[in-house]
């Protein structure tokens, strides 16, 4: 696990997104509701001084086509990624249990509702 | 909704071209690159030599690069300075057309440029923040635009000296743009392809607002036809322009492609754009300058005159009509802007200041 936020690097592995970008604007991570019954999914991100201008920010860029319902903003700094450099060891538990899925049973003929 | 929705030849398949980006982009991501690594080369040839065939396994299988996967630094140098240059391109693209907000010639005609100038904005903001993936703060990349050492589309270069400018420009600018940028929906960088993906389906709604007010004044009165027929004049040569220098003098094309980047060379997507505006000009009426211009029934293509590519490379230098003026207006906005962008920081200051204060008052007094 890394500390890092979900962002690239360049060589030093530096993660922008830290209050000193965009002469001291911090980076927001927006989510978007598209409509009701759907979840908040990722669709980019924003620099803004603070959570109440991020989320007017978050607004005009990704929403002036009706594209959401709500919209969440969360600091970019605040999001813990798994890191792409253990991604095989981290999610290699579930590579061999392929019973958990139902296609994995055999039903016999004629067994309705199953 | 504003105006009539015109069925323009060649939009509907350009449209459909940036949904098919997008369902690919959804069916590669299904696809597993396992196999690729599984039969790596053992470990002789070292972590590098790893990590690069596992880059090149996921580009050819036409999966994404993600922000955090590792990749050469040669790549991420060349996506910074691509994707940084067309979100400048974007910003200075706002000021061409700018130029005409406070005279449309009607109050539809203004929100329809104020929705469109702001989207200009909106597509430099998506772009920034795909190249901020890739390690650069937008502050600095603001500043390598604002100090001369990015570029932006030499396009913008040129002046707006007419309403039906803002026509020309959406139909045969825009139009460049998006056939450049169809098949950017496809590039192999993750956060790219998917602000293309996004700016593409915006831009069509450009593209269509032109094609209107040329089509609107081409059929009004002779002074109107004459003046679209002027814009179009003017735009016609820049606009092939955009396509960049032809593929015998471009530099990064090659390298671009393998790591698809890039989909098409300069002249192919140059030639797309010029069979796709013929038919559009005969339906609007007016004629693309260019005598050589005819069907060649051979290549299944029409013939053009190629731009003159000595004036791009000089405007690229800076000799444009506009480059001064471009520049000097983009620095004295951010320079007009500076104590807003700092009273909000203070203020954002002041207020996280404010709940310590706060949620230690109470506790003196129950002290």
């Amino acid at each position: 696990m890394s500390g890092e936020s979900d962002r690239g690097g360049g060589p030093g592995g530096a993660v922008s997104g830290g209050p000193g970008g965009a002469g001291g604007w911090p980076l927001w991570e927006v989510f978007v509701r598209p409509r009701r019954g759907l979840s908040h999914s990722h669709v980019g991100s924003v620099h803004a001084p603070d959570a109440v201008l991020a989320l007017r920010n978050a607004r005009d860029v990704f929403t002036r086509r009706q594209e959401g319902v709500s919209i969440w903003v969360v600091p970019a700094a605040a999001i813990t990624a798994s890191s792409p450099d253990e991604k095989d060891a981290f999610f290699d538990p579930a590579a061999d249990k392929v019973y958990r899925h139902p296609t994995f049973y055999e039903v016999p003929e004629g067994v309705a509702h199953l | 909704m504003y105006g009539n929705d015109f069925e323009q030849p060649g939009a509907a398949t350009l449209l459909d071209e940036v949904e098919a980006a997008e369902q690919a982009l959804r069916a590669a991501a299904e696809r597993r690159v396992a196999a690729a690594r599984a039969g790596g080369t053992g470990d002789t040839g070292g972590a590098e030599a790893e990590l690069q065939e596992y880059f090149d396994a996921v580009v050819a299988a036409d999966q994404k690069i993600e922000p955090r996967d590792w990749m050469p630094e040669a790549y991420r140098k060349t996506l910074v300075r691509q994707i940084a240059q067309h979100a400048h391109s974007e910003i200075i693209g706002m000021q061409p057309e700018g130029n005409w907000i406070s005279r449309a010639p009607s109050l539809k005609r203004k929100a329809i440029l104020l929705a469109k100038v702001q989207d200009e904005a909106g597509h430099g903001l998506y772009l920034y923040a795909a190249a901020e993936t890739l390690g650069i703060d937008r502050e600095e990349l603001v500043g390598l635009l604002l100090t001369g050492r990015q570029k932006y589309s030499s396009i913008f270069n040129y002046p707006t000296l007419t309403w039906a400018d803002v026509g020309a420009i959406g139909w045969l600018v825009d139009g460049a743009a998006i056939v450049n940028q169809v098949p950017l929906c496809r590039c192999s960088y993750g956060p790219y392809a998917r602000a293309m993906i996004r700016i593409c389906k915006e831009e069509s709604f450009h593209q269509r607002q032109g094609y209107e007010i040329l089509y609107t004044l081409a059929h009004g009165t002779p002074e109107q036809k004459a003046m679209a027929q002027d814009a179009v004049d003017r735009w016609w040569y820049p606009s092939l322009a955009m396509f960049g220098p032809p593929d015998t003098a471009s530099t990064h094309s090659e390298q671009s492609m393998a790591w698809k980047i890039k989909r098409f060379s300069n002249d192919d997507l140059r030639q797309r754009f010029v069979d796709m505006c013929v038919p559009q000009a005969e339906v609007l009426g007016l004629s693309i300058p260019d005598p050589d211009l005819r069907w060649n029934d051979e290549r299944g293509a029409y013939d053009y005159t190629q731009p003159d590519y000595d004036e791009l490379f000089r405007v690229i230098r800076g000799d444009g009509p506009c480059n001064r003026q471009r520049m000097a207006h983009r620095r004295r906005a951010d320079a007009d802007g500076a104590w807003v962008r700092e009273a909000a920081a203070a203020y954002a200051a002041k207020r996280s200041a404010r709940p310590a204060e706060a949620a230690a008052r109470p506790a003196e007094a129950a002290a």
